[in-house]
């Protein structure tokens, strides 16, 4: 039996499409927008859904056209390899839809909602065609009306200064990217002579060395831009924070992510085994972004920006299971690079899931308390109880701990790391168990990252008044961020029943399925051959729960007999805790701003203030903070570089029609010189 | 199917009680070696025995996470426990995980208890949390590093694999890469077990307080899990760098004989590692928290060291 899974795809789009529509259509009435526009929204998700399994469940390369456009190929393919992108994006996208619904509402006096209704549908609708287009040109098309729609989301609250300089950044660096994808798909275009992707396939490999190299970098920083690699990441850190909460779930969960697609199609499709260098390449900058994000994470205190840099960390996770795929492949190890390129895919998805549900529970806090600076919320779990578990849910998944999905995707990351150091005897293979310890420093850095994410904001007493009076969100936003953390579960607890799911993508793009040797044990995973490692989270998740079952069980059947009080915690025998007491997230963080003071180079100043004596002062002022190192020494001497370019461009346009006319016919000579000679 | 649950239960058992005992042991010969009678080598299962009758006192700032952070430290600890390699050398759980999982789940151990760190609203807690976090973070990667020297011998991450392959050879702990890994490991055990000089156990002094001043506010049956799973804890990273390293002695198969000889060897082992934990503690002046890192650098390098020297032998 086979199903087609194209008719739900057509209808997906269409589906975005009209909630694109219907936001057109009820602008300026926010109250109609958000009910039918969202309702496009989440309709059109279920449908990919639908499509996306459909497609993993039966794999085709069919290519279908959307008969609108006639100006340029509008093809469409939904692959495996698609399919797997189109179902992160469809579950991400239904949950943030019924998020959106309870977020929204409170903005329906103050905003045009439709317009956000628009944008909204219209990312999703660009996000689908980004991860289904099957020609060069279409692509870019697609990839535009995505960064676009994406731009004016973020600047949706455009009235603050912060939001249109962000937005602006990462208009240029996105520009940026396109423009270097752009070349990348010319080169490539120029040997194939055609823009289907169809005619790249494994075209890249039979390039001349240096065109491949050419290609290859071109496409990995272009599609790096977007996911936010180092050193190609300053525009995320400002530009997520900065949106509503919902749009930035979408952004760090999913819109990043086609980056990722990008990656994946080049590395996989176009190219056949690539010279080792460019695996090479690519682990190092997954592990250098992956550090870099989850130190910069660890000194925020503002929450979305924290889990901004926490999705460059993820990426950088991502990015070098990819790398170690890549190098696998090269050096003839399939099996080896199918359970990288696995573990990298999973974590695609577990990313999209935990950060999807991180942003919408920060949201709710944001909304609720009014400020993203985490120093002034606390206690919040009891104000909160709902918000605060799924946030705890998506901060243990997030920190890679047993049961939860992040588990999953990391340990096979491990696994494939750790069997790299046999697959070469040069000294190459040193690279695998390096990276490997540098990615047990990563999750134990976002571990402990998350301890006080999760601690300062929702733990211990109200550090403010908005805090203290804070309100649980609506029940749609609740049903939501459930989706999400279900998800978590249904991932990390059922990962042996997910991974057959990666046997299509596998197949295209390595040429054989993984997940029989993955599952020889049935309910455990076992990386690859007899002896290597297995890992059960089901069965650590059973086990766990007899366990700890039964020491309740024993705790209470003693507690029955003693008495159990509530105190006051110690305070050291003065006069009542207040949350002045309370360690605060910069204190927190400060033992780690102090031992890595090389990377952060700190700056503190503390200047206390006098009245009279000089022995009591009357205030004292502290300030502290790192050095954005990215910004200051990279960024900072290339726009001096580029403004002073530009100034000394100014003076050929000196404002003459004769001067622009003489340009024109000058170019012009040139050009046709150049016509000739070819 | 039965006997792996037999032996399941068999480990768990061994796991909870010997544990305090070697926590005693160590306090034991700490205090003979410091000139002093000690408190003898069963107190702590006294100590035990008082907290799980005594009522308790939960401060007012806490939420659920407060008292869900008892059970979840000592299941998860346990679980790990029943993944290495104790009386044979296969694990019980062996097929639920490797040294990934144990070392993860002693993770979702320490996140928790960090986190009931911070719930009490008290300074002290949070100071606890931080540098307990601070300390892990840095520990890990040395951890895993050495780890990954061991597995790659035995071409596996499972802790079985790795006994088997270590107790088929002789002579194997004496290869370069064991032994600087094998060091490496020991230091990452001092730092994990919150033991001098990183943290020292017995202090409740502000200044140097890690692992205690995360769990000041418990008291009563919480405080006794707690402690409980510390002791399993320490249990379980020891007989994991002796079944990993030194696994002479250690049966492959199940058999009544066999584990009563694996665990004959084990405890004389252990006897050995703890007198030499308790004199790296009394000759040792309990470092400055900011030099902590140095010493796990330290293990980070011995780890390398012993990975690059596979090129050489």
């Amino acid at each position: 039996m086979t199903a087609d899974p194209d008719p739900f795809l057509a209808a997906g789009l269409l589906s975005f499409l009209a909630g694109a529509i219907s936001g057109l259509a009820t602008w300026k009435r926010p109250g109609a927008a958000r009910v039918t526009a969202l309702g496009f929204a989440v309709l059109g998700s279920l449908l990919l859904a639908a499509a996306g399994c459909l497609a993993l469940a039966f794999p085709s390369f069919a290519t279908w056209s959307i008969p609108l456009i006639t100006l340029f190929p509008c093809t469409v393919r939904l692959d495996p390899l698609s399919a797997w992108f189109i179902l992160t994006l469809a579950i991400l996208g239904l949950a943030v839809s019924v998020y959106s619904f309870g977020y929204l509402r409170p903005m329906e006096r103050t905003r045009n909602l439709g317009a956000l209704g628009f944008f909204f549908n219209a990312l999703l609708l660009g996000l689908a065609l980004v991860f289904t287009a099957a020609n060069a040109f279409f692509f870019l098309s697609a990839w535009e009306v995505m960064a676009v729609s994406a731009f004016c989301l973020v600047t949706f609250e455009h009235e603050k200064a912060e939001t249109r300089r962000a937005a602006v950044v990462y208009m240029i660096m996105s520009h940026l990217g396109t423009v270097m994808i752009l070349a990348g798909f010319l080169l490539l275009a120029a040997f194939a002579g055609s823009m289907d992707f169809a005619s790249f396939h494994l075209l890249a490999s039979q390039l001349p060395p240096a065109e491949q190299g050419a290609v290859f970098l071109l496409f990995f920083a272009g599609f790096g831009v977007k996911a936010g690699i180092v050193p190609l990441h300053i525009w995320l850190p400002d530009a997520h924070p900065v949106a509503p909460s919902n749009v930035s779930a979408l952004m760090s969960g999913i819109v990043i992510k086609s980056g990722i697609y990008g990656m994946a199609r080049v590395f996989f499709d176009f190219f056949g085994p690539a010279p080792l260098w460019t695996g090479t390449v690519v682990l190092a900058v997954g592990v250098v972004t992956a550090v870099v994000g989850v130190l910069y994470a660890l000194q925020e205190h503002d929450l979305k920006r924290l889990l901004a840099y926490h999705s460059i960390e993820n990426i950088g996770i991502i990015v070098m299971g990819f790398g170690a795929a890549l190098m696998f492949r090269t050096l003839g190890h399939l099996n080896l690079a199918a359970i990288a390129m696995v573990g990298a895919l999973y974590h695609t998805l577990n990313h999209a899931i935990f950060k999807g549900l991180l942003f919408l529970a920060a949201g709710s806090v944001v909304q609720s308390v009014g400020t993203r600076n985490m120093e002034k919320m606390g206690g919040l779990i009891r104000r909160m109880p709902g918000t605060a578990f799924f946030f705890l849910i998506g901060a243990i998944a997030i920190s890679g701990l047993p049961p939860l999905n992040g588990f999953v995707s990391e340990w096979l990351t491990y696994q494939a790391l750790l069997a790299g150091f046999g697959t070469t005897q040069s000294l190459t293979r040193l690279m695998f168990p390096i990276a490997g310890a540098l990615l047990a420093l990563t999750a134990a850095l976002a571990a402990a990252c998350f301890v006080k994410a999760f601690g300062i904001p929702f733990l211990a007493l109200p550090r403010s008044e908005a805090a203290a009076t804070a309100q649980e969100s609506a029940p749609a936003m609740r049903l939501g961020m459930a989706l999400l953390a279900v998800a978590c579960f249904v991932l990390g607890l059922g990962a042996t029943w997910i991974l057959p799911a990666f046997d299509p993508i596998t197949q295209q793009a390595l040429g054989l399925a993984i997940s029989p040797s993955l599952l020889a044990h049935g309910i455990a995973l076992q990386a690859g051959t007899a002896q290597s490692g297995t890992v059960s989270p089901i069965g650590i998740a059973l086990v766990f729960l007899a366990l700890a079952g039964a020491a309740i069980f024993l705790v209470n059947r003693r507690l029955r007999h003693a008495r159990v009080t509530t105190g006051p915690t110690w305070d050291c025998g003065l006069p009542g805790l207040t949350s002045d007491n309370e360690y605060t997230a910069t204190a927190f963080s400060k033992p780690l701003r102090l031992i890595f003071s090389a990377f952060y180079q700190p700056r503190r100043e503390i200047r206390p203030e006098y009245d009279v004596s000089p022995y009591y002062p009357s205030a004292i002022r502290f300030e502290s903070g790192i050095e954005p190192t990215f910004e200051k020494r990279v960024y900072g001497p290339l726009k001096a570089r580029v403004f002073g370019l530009s100034r000394r461009m100014r003076a050929i346009q000196a404002g003459s029609i004769h001067a622009y006319l003489a340009y024109i016919f000058v170019t012009l000579i040139l050009l046709l010189l150049f016509g000739v000679r070819q | 199917m039965i006997a792996l649950f037999l032996i399941a239960v068999v480990q768990l058992a061994l796991l909870v009680t010997v544990a305090p005992l070697v926590s005693g042991l160590i306090r034991t010969l700490k205090a003979r070696l410091q000139i002093r009678r000690g408190p003898g080598i069963l107190q702590p299962y006294r100590n035990l025995y008082k907290l799980f009758r005594k009522g308790m006192v939960l401060p007012g700032a806490a939420s659920w996470i407060f008292s869900a952070t008892p059970y979840v430290v000592f299941a998860a600890t346990a679980i790990a426990g029943l993944m290495i390699p104790m009386i044979s050398a296969k694990a019980p759980l062996g097929l639920f995980g490797g040294v990934l999982a144990v070392v993860y789940l002693l993770g979702l151990a320490r996140f928790f208890l960090a986190l009931a760190g911070l719930d009490t609203g008290s300074s002290f807690g949070g100071l606890g949390s931080s540098r307990e976090m601070t300390i892990a973070a840095l520990a890990e990667p040395a951890m895993m590093l050495a780890v990954f020297t061991v597995a790659i011998g035995a071409n596996s991450t499972s802790l079985s694999e790795i006994a088997k392959v270590a107790t088929s050879t002789t002579w194997h702990f004496l290869a370069p890469a064991q032994m600087l890994a094998f060091a490496a490991m020991f230091l990452v055990l001092i730092a994990e077990t919150g033991r001098i000089p990183v943290d020292n156990p017995a202090t409740h002094l502000e200044l140097t307080m890690i692992h205690e001043a995360m769990i000041l506010e418990y008291s009563g049956p919480y405080l006794g899990l707690i402690e409980w799973g510390a002791s399993i804890k320490q249990l379980l990273l020891m007989t994991l760098l002796i079944n990993a390293f030194l696994p002479f002695g250690l049966q492959a198969k199940w058999s009544l004989g066999g584990v009563l000889i694996s665990l004959a060897y084990l405890l004389v082992k252990l006897l050995v590692l703890a007198v030499s934990i308790v004199l790296v503690e009394t000759t040792n002046a309990k470092m400055r928290f900011f030099r902590v890192p140095d010493l796990l650098a330290m293990a980070f390098t011995l780890a390398a060291l012993g990975l690059v020297s596979t090129f050489l032998f």
